[in-house]
């Protein structure tokens, strides 16, 4: 079940935890919420900013990284270069119909309803602890080892996959020429 | 080194990661700008990485991590794809509203 945590006896981990939950919530919300283009890609900026500071809650640094370059750094700009190339920054988003639109509310209500109720009565953790075992597993170098020895096929087709995807992106937004 | 669960739980993590999921989808189903949607697509994205990457600490294995690397070089390969595709739609068709892309009758 779910533990109501006591204001008053809080660690600053703990509020660390929740200011961090509230600005993510609060940016994604807006991001999807917001009229604006460009604003909803700052308000995603903030959003992914923020996950990394949780990465960085559990420690793991090379996730926290990897997000700031890949998220904010490589997909963030793809996107505002796209806003300004389409030139989408003005208000005239036409709506979807009402029924729709309440359609969404209410797939996400129950959505939220249902998924919250499954892992609330899930098996719950015996008495609230976790284990530690105590050897290092998610530092950077750790990390390195293992993507290179034994997840060496994946991580190389990955690098496949990135080039592959680069070419098609050339090709896909190359402008044709001939004809016409 | 103390675990950092210890203090915030994992169910927090879950209910985080749900909400923020629920919000990618409502983003989907809600607006009908392309680009807001694949927006919302990174959103349910980093959620579920973030649930692997809170599930890779509680089991105290990286394996999650790695998995949560991989995901991201995915992200990063369909993103420049689909901005791609939705420049060239840009062009043929002067607008993004996923409501006027109907020439698949779909």
């Amino acid at each position: 079940m779910i533990q109501i945590p006591d204001i008053a006896n809080a660690t600053p981990i703990q509020i660390l935890f929740c200011v961090l939950s509230v600005i993510t919530l609060a940016t994604a919300f807006l991001t999807i919420y917001s009229k604006k283009p460009m604003h909803n890609a700052i308000y995603l900026v903030i959003c992914f900013t923020s996950i990394s500071g949780h990465y960085l809650l559990l420690n793991a640094q090379f996730l926290a990284l990897v997000n700031l370059i890949v998220y904010i750094g490589a997909i963030m700009i793809l996107m505002l270069f796209t806003i300004m190339l389409m030139n989408l920054n003005k208000e005239n988003e036409v709506h979807k119909p009402r029924i729709t639109r309440l359609g969404a509310i209410v797939v996400f209500c129950l959505m939220c309803l249902v998924l919250i109720a499954m892992f609330m009565n899930s098996k719950p953790i015996a008495d609230g602890s976790y284990d530690v075992t105590g050897e290092d597993y998610q530092s950077i170098q750790v990390l390195g080892k293992l993507l290179l020895n034994e997840y060496m096929v994946p991580f190389e087709f990955a690098s496949v996959l990135l080039l592959v995807a680069m070419i098609g992106a050339v090709l896909l937004s190359k402008k044709e020429k001939t004809e016409k | 080194m103390d675990n950092i669960l210890n203090q915030i739980g994992i169910e927090n993590y879950i209910f985080l990661s749900v909400i923020l999921f629920c919000i990618g989808v409502f983003g989907v189903l809600y607006r009908r700008n392309a680009i807001v949607v694949f927006m919302s697509i990174e959103i349910m994205l980093n959620a579920i990485n973030l649930l692997f990457a809170a599930f890779s600490t509680y089991h105290q294995d990286a394996q999650g991590q790695v998995f949560v690397f991989f995901s991201m070089a995915v992200a990063a390969a369909e993103v420049a794809i689909g901005l791609a595709i939705l420049v060239s739609i840009f062009r043929n068709m002067g607008t993004i509203d996923v409501g006027n892309l109907k020439n698949l009758k779909g």
